[in-house]
């Protein structure tokens, strides 16, 4: 066993480095400060790192290391926290498990979801440690047997999950999945970078939409808005039920599902160009899949945590082998990493695994010994944060529109960050009203860039193979990994479409009248319309097939809808609409008011700048919406401007400046 | 070695004249600006795995150890539309209080120097402290560099497929000279840097490739090592009297113009050459730079210009910039700007037959 000769030596070697006193209290430091980011939805690795990139010019290499990537392990675990508390996916690694989390938080199980997912993660975590240690040794021929076919094929098999979370209508599913792509598409195309549905005179959308700003509008802004009209706690009682026990026997009933996650995030880890964009759904669709009683997902069955959960933190591990052994980083934080390592006089690359295996093998360990701190602290943690679920939502809500609007304007630094965040959330408000599935949309979005670049350059390729000869395109498409894929793909469509129906990712929606949900189809047809003829004005070829061929399809599910609505009668489950009858429509405010509020905060944050507004929004919606007295409002008010000014120092961020800031200069907070 | 060395002395003198002339201008009394407890952004508009990457993340923590104050500096990454886009944002940044800065490259300056519709920035409106020469080499897999004896007549035949970033970026260069060899080489459009463009070589999917130097030296040359890359030829590098001679970085690798000249129909003279020995230069020696926003003033130039002087003064320069950008003139003050004019002009000529080139051979139409 060669192998093992030559890893077990190195092994020891990088034990040693690693097990002294200096090198774990960095890695612990480095575990706190990611916890502390990643409990920030929209702040992750890069945040992160750019905290401590400073520090690490200079530093022993080891201690170095096990700082950052320290940091970097946990910021999957901890994110959880959002995902199950306040339903906001913390980062594009956890956004399956809002699926099953948050409604699991609903009923009053936040600590289980919680412990559940943290053991999950750290169990994914120490197997995609032990993995990549003897992996990392033989990877090379298997991440250069993954080319363009094979990166498309996964995209697929991650679209192909829209079919089991497409909800009671599969057509409703397709074309809000075609909507999500649509919107991915949205500004100048990567490959001749020509501009779909947006123009220079507004420089905001040449750019695109950035994932936090989505992941936010989509789920984080119609739960919040829709918590904030019932008037009570997110726990429907109240109460919590089981504890953080619970979670932990949960996982181990479940310790295969755990195990075969784990593989799937090692395996979609290694490949790079991917990222964590799809790992967590083709696990959550694998663990509706691969279970006999489908009927409690999307209503909270803790395997729905645990599978995504064991996937994401099993792919940090997996997601090393790109960038140790190309250099080439999976993520934007594996970038920064990258550059941290280079400032301590590493080069990533083959040579660092072929010369300095022990090297190697700390930044491994180093990963594993994060993710058991990081996921045992989280789980001590859980039974306490979970009583956050108890509190009256109303005194929450101004926080959290602080914090997805702090955190949403990290996306590009600018007041349209906002704008954008609640024109997306009012699409999403209106999908989860007429019961168009948002994982269907937020996975079309996730993977739109994707799916365009990788099928049109493994078309170009293809090409020219087939110039060359029939057998040399054959074989380059139709590789074994692509048959296997394909396979799956369609295994995991059928099984998909025959269990759409029985799980509902955004729970029951009572049925309405016509006139509502037709007038959104229409909308969303016009959208399609409109759509198409813009990408059909555009010259250059390579950027208008993907927006016109998506479009055309989706508009076409959007012609069937419609017809079927003519045909349905008023009481079929196709004029779904929450305002109809039900929880939202029973609740004590309105939704219009409700939104209001959210609004008001952000025309006050162009007029006066973040702060100022916030100040005036939450001593505001305190005092009246929530009815507190003026010193209870006080208090509270000064204490969360206090946060919001501890955090923006200490990561360094700007906060959105308004038109009184473009009059008058201001000193720091208020700048 | 032809890397320039000024003294501190002069560099210093020509801060002290240019601060000198702009208190002419301006009562404020020019004496740097303090950045202690900022962040200073420098911002790439590329992926973090191309060449951009490597020069950036190799100067910025030397650039904070030199900045008045130490401020933290951070590499952003701002890929899109082949760096247009991070470009793009730059020009609307007007100057604040010089903690953002810009690094632009070879893939920056062609679109601009084209005329691509989608450019709204302006070498002009910026100021220019820092300029990185750096060069090029093409490579191939060892079966085909067998049919390859320093001159290309054996590749004629052969259908190669290359990973771009956009037939109007950097890629020009290659391109233009492969096809000036005679070579059949397809590009695929749309990577996002070139790393990933030596992913799809080593994929087998690319079967030819090339890389600015600081990639090779890092990306390539355990590949070379291994016997899965073979060096084809590099751009060259150019000498005091604007002549195509050997890179130094890579002195035992034949240049294009050397390759050129053994290769049957390739001639290294009439337009065609003009042309591309144009964006050659335009691309390469010049191909790095820092700028400070539209509006900077001259304390802000200054101290910049003072801090990358600085850090080229470091007993330990030549050694590490030697193995991380290998041998490149890096130039500040004057030299910095001449770098500038260089890589932001080339002939009406040249200009005519590439938009003419592009837009037969690629379909690529480019305002006039």
């Amino acid at each position: 066993m060669d192998l093992i000769a030559t890893a077990l030596p190195a092994l020891g070697e990088a034990f040693s480095l690693i097990l002294q006193p200096q090198q774990i209290m960095f890695l612990v430091l480095g575990v706190l400060l990611g916890l502390s980011v990643g409990v920030f939805p929209g702040l992750g690795g890069i945040a992160g790192l750019s905290l401590v990139l400073p520090f690490v010019f200079g530093m022993e290499p080891v201690s170095g290391l096990a700082l950052m990537v320290g940091l970097v392990a946990v910021i999957p675990t901890s994110d959880t926290f959002a995902s199950v508390l306040m339903g906001i996916p913390g980062s594009s690694a956890s956004q399956a498990t809002v699926l099953d989390g948050f409604p699991m938080a609903k009923n009053g199980e936040a600590a289980r979801a919680l412990s559940a997912a943290f053991i999950s993660s750290l169990f994914g975590g120490l197997f995609g440690a032990a993995i990549l240690t003897f992996f990392i040794l033989i990877a090379r021929p298997i991440v250069l047997a993954f080319g363009l076919p094979e990166m498309l094929m996964i995209t697929i098999l991650g679209l192909s999950m829209v079919a089991i979370l497409a909800g009671r209508l599969p057509l409703k599913g397709v074309a809000a999945a075609g909507l999500g792509l649509m919107v991915g598409a949205i500004g100048e195309a990567d490959a001749g970078g020509s501009l779909r549905m947006s123009t220079y005179d507004i420089p905001y959308l040449t750019d695109g939409l950035k994932l936090v700003i989505v992941g936010l509008g989509i789920f984080a802004i119609p739960e919040i808005v829709a918590l904030l009209r019932q008037d009570r706690s997110i726990a429907k009682n109240a109460t919590l039920g089981a504890g953080w026990m619970a979670g932990i026997r949960d996982w181990w009933a479940n310790i295969w599902l755990s195990i075969r996650c784990s593989v799937i995030g090692v395996i979609v880890g290694v490949i790079p160009g991917l990222g964590g964009s799809v790992v967590d759904w083709i696990a959550y669709g694998h663990t509706v899949q691969s279970t006999k009683d489908r009927t409690g997902f999307g209503k909270g069955d803790i395997r729905g945590v645990i599978g995504p959960e064991s996937s994401n933190n099993a792919k940090e591990g997996g997601g090393l082998v790109p960038t140790l052994m190309f250099g080439i980083p999976g993520s934007g934080s594996m970038a920064v990493f990258i550059g941290g390592v280079a400032l301590l006089g590493i080069d990533v690359g083959p040579q660092l695994i072929t010369n300095n295996l022990d090297i190697t093998y700390t930044i491994v360990w180093s990963l594993a010994l994060a993710n058991v701190v990081g996921a045992g602290l989280c789980i001590l943690l859980s039974g306490g944060i979970a009583k956050l679920t108890t509190i009256r939502f109303t005194l929450l809500a101004p926080f959290l529109f602080m914090m997805i609007s702090f955190a949403a304007f990290q996306s590009r630094q600018s007041l349209g960050d906002l704008a954008a965040l609640f024109a997306v959330g009012l699409i999403g408000i209106l999908l989860r009203r007429f019961d168009w599935s948002r994982p269907a949309f937020l996975i079309g979005f996730v993977l739109s860039t994707q799916a365009e670049n990788f099928s049109f350059q493994a078309y170009q390729v293809a090409a020219s193979k087939f110039r060359r000869g029939a057998d040399a395109g054959l074989e380059y498409i139709f590789s074994e990994i692509v048959l296997v894929l394909l396979v799956v793909t369609i295994i995991s469509i059928v099984i998909g479409i025959r269990q759409a129906k029985v799980i509902m990712p955004e729970g029951e929606t009572p049925i309405g009248k016509k006139r509502a949900p037709l007038i959104f189809l229409i909308a969303i047809t016009a959208y399609f319309l409109v759509s198409f003829f813009n990408a059909q004005a555009i010259t250059i070829q390579t950027d208008r097939i993907f927006p016109m061929t998506i479009s055309f399809v989706s508009v076409i599910c959007c012609f069937a809808l419609l017809i079927q609505m003519m045909r349905a009668d008023e009481g079929s489950s196709i004029f779904a609409d929450r305002e109809a009858s039900g929880e939202d429509a029973e609740a004590p405010h309105g939704l219009w008011p409700t939104l209001a509020w959210f609004a008001g905060l952000l025309v006050l944050a162009s007029l006066l700048g973040f702060i100022l507004a916030l100040a005036i929004f939450i001593v505001a919606f305190l005092r009246i919406r929530a009815g507190l007295g003026w010193p209870k409002t006080l208090i509270l008010s000064a204490l969360g401007i206090a946060f919001m000014l501890g955090m923006a120092t200490v990561l360094n961020r700007d906060f959105p400046p308004g038109l009184l800031q473009s009059l008058v200069e201001l000193p720091w907070p208020f700048r | 070695m032809i890397a320039f060395k000024p003294t501190r002395r002069v560099a210093l003198g020509l801060v002290a004249a240019a601060a000198a002339t702009f208190t002419i201008q301006q009562p404020a009394v020019a004496q740097g600006i303090d950045l202690a407890g900022k962040t200073v952004d420098w911002i790439i508009p590329f992926s973090e795995s191309g060449g951009s990457a490597k020069w950036a993340n190799f100067y910025a923590p030397l650039l904070s150890e030199a900045l008045p104050g130490k401020p933290t500096v951070v590499v952003k990454f701002m890929p899109g539309a082949g760096s247009t886009k991070g470009a793009n944002f730059f020009q609307d940044k007007k100057y604040k209080d010089g903690t953002t800065i810009f690094g632009s490259s070879g893939s920056t300056q062609f679109p601009y120097l084209l005329g691509d519709p989608r450019v709204k920035y302006e070498y002009g409106d910026w100021n220019v402290v820092l300029a990185s020469g750096t060069g090029g080499v093409a490579y191939l897999p060892p079966d085909l560099a067998k049919k390859f004896n320093g001159s290309a007549n054996g590749l004629k035949d052969v259908d190669f497929i290359y990973g771009s970033q956009g037939a109007t970026r950097l890629d020009l260069v290659p391109l233009l000279a492969w096809e000036m060899l005679g070579m059949k080489v397809e590009p695929v459009f749309g990577i996002k840097g070139r790393g990933d463009g030596r992913l799809m070589f080593e994929r087998g999917e690319a079967n030819i490739d090339y890389q600015t130097s600081s990639s090779y030296l890092k990306g390539v040359t355990p590949l070379v090592k291994e016997g899965k890359a073979v060096p084809m030829m590099s751009w060259g590098a150019l000498d005091g009297d604007g002549n195509i001679v050997r890179d130094p970085t890579f002195p035992d690798m034949a240049t294009f113009k050397e390759v050129c000249e053994a290769t049957d129909g390739c001639e290294t003279s009439g337009e065609k050459w003009e042309a591309w020995k144009a964006f050659f230069v335009a691309g390469f020696p010049a191909q790095k730079m820092v700028f400070l926003a539209n509006g900077a003033p001259a304390e802000a130039i200054a101290t910049y210009t003072a801090a990358f002087e600085a850090v080229k003064a470091r007993a330990d320069f030549a050694d590490i910039s030697k193995k991380r950008l290998g041998i490149y003139p890096q130039m500040t003050g004057n030299e910095a700007k001449g770098a500038l004019e260089s890589g932001t002009n080339v002939a009406p000529e040249a200009k005519a037959f590439v938009t003419n080139w592009l837009s037969e051979r690629y379909g690529v139409t480019l305002k006039k």
